[in-house]
């Protein structure tokens, strides 16, 4: 098909107030997982411009593609959503890829892509979440586009064996690096 | 080399701006440095797939849920899920919520003096099939009143969550109905400048597929952005 006459993509809408309705089900399906092998937690909280906390939103992490024991729940390991709490709190235990290449060779540092949703957002924000002390973040291509002195905002610092703190911020000082795609 | 992305940047107009401040929320909730063009890597070019096992038969039936019927006037919601080229999206996970027949959500927030329905939850979800179709069958939820401006005034819509083949397909959005007085006044429905993007939100009345002495239907197609058939594309 010609390029020119692709579809237009279905324009989105804010998720509102009342998504837990239709999306805590998924969550409730999660297997619960501890942090151990490739399994990190990662905690932290979600902030607006006015440093308040966001008690509504939903984050989903995606690893990508890599290596996972299939789960007879059907649902898929390298994949989580979580919800903030009322102190703008969230935590999700996730894959941490061991990927530290890209197809061709280059050198990638261990990473999710981050999905952000809440009343308020007319469309989602999409982030990438690193790990502090990977030894591939000074190499890897996405984080090099990204200006240096807000690279820091996209990188998740430990916080005891296992556990990552990382927090997103939607405005102002230390605003979080979000793509447009 | 990062690979290329097979996401096309947005037609202009067809998509909200963050910061929009007819809609309040958007105003501190918004990031103002620019946004980053991701070059996508094979994160971005893949997506969850998830197991037929997590929905029940049933999830596509909000009217079953609960010992009798809801209040409202029941409705079929069906369409067909596609992406950028025209394709089905097959297997496309399809999350819905919705307030009930009096404009209330079954949400501990909602303080709108209006009736809980004890039949009626407001949640479905469902896979696309082969052919990329979804059906829901479900009640008109009524509008209700919200905080962003005085008299403000939501028009009557069903809340969508989809996903398709690359986490980037993710698209969350609402549908509404033909013929509602409320959606000109309504600034969500109205953040999508492109007036032609912004109609299609509206389902249509699709009297082929309503069921005679049972229920109307609405027919809405849904596209998501990039390529259903990318080769990371696993079976389900």
């Amino acid at each position: 098909m010609n390029p020119t006459t692709k579809l237009i993509p279905t324009s989105s809408q804010t998720v509102g107030p009342f998504f837990q309705i239709g999306l805590q089900y998924l969550l409730d399906r999660a297997p619960v997982m501890q942090p151990g092998g490739q399994f990190v937690e990662i905690h932290g909280r979600v902030l607006d411009r006015d440093g308040a906390p966001v008690p509504d939103a939903v984050l989903e992490f995606w690893s990508g593609e890599a290596p996972t024991n299939p789960d007879e729940s059907g649902y898929p390991a390298n994949f989580r959503r979580a919800l903030s709490d009322d102190q703008g709190r969230y935590s999700a235990v996730v894959l941490k890829s061991p990927r530290t290449k890209l197809e061709d060779g280059q050198a990638e540092a261990p990473h999710l892509c981050v999905l952000v949703f809440m009343r308020g957002l007319l469309r989602n924000l999409v982030s990438r979440v690193y790990f502090s002390n990977d030894a591939e973040i000074p190499l890897d291509l996405v984080l090099q586009e990204v200006p240096p002195e807000r690279r820091k905002t996209l990188i998740a610092r430990p916080d005891g064996p296992g556990f990552y703190h990382w927090d997103i911020i939607l405005q102002g000082h230390d605003e979080t690096v979000f793509f447009t795609w | 080399m990062i690979r290329v992305s097979t996401v096309q940047e947005a037609v202009p107009g067809t998509q909200p701006e963050y910061h929009f401040p007819p809609y309040v929320s958007s105003v501190a909730r918004s990031p103002r440095l620019p946004l980053i063009r991701l070059s996508e890597t094979l994160t971005e070019r893949t997506g969850p797939v998830f197991g037929h096992g997590l929905v029940r038969p049933q999830d596509n039936d909000l009217t079953v849920q609960h010992e009798e019927k809801p209040i409202g006037e029941r409705i079929i919601v069906h369409g067909r899920v596609l992406d950028e080229d025209g394709r089905p999206v097959r297997g496309a996970l399809v999350e819905i919520w919705q307030a009930n027949a009096a404009g209330r959500y079954r949400h501990k927030v909602d303080n709108h003096q209006a009736p809980l329905d004890p039949n009626f939850s407001g949640a479905g979800r469902t896979f696309t099939d082969d052919q990329g179709l979804y059906e829901f069958t479900t009640i008109i939820p009524g509008p209700y009143p919200w905080g962003n401006h005085h008299n403000a005034w939501r028009p009557a819509h069903i809340h969508f969550s989809l996903f398709g083949a690359g986490i980037l397909s993710r698209l969350v959005t609402q549908m509404y109905f033909p013929g509602d007085p409320l959606q000109p006044l309504d600034p969500i429905f109205n953040s999508v400048p492109d007036e032609a993007a912004r109609n299609r939100l509206i389902a249509r009345l699709d009297m082929n597929r309503a069921e005679p002495g049972y229920a109307l239907a609405f027919a809405w197609d849904i596209v998501l952005r990039g390529r259903s058939d990318t080769p990371f594309e696993q079976e389900r």
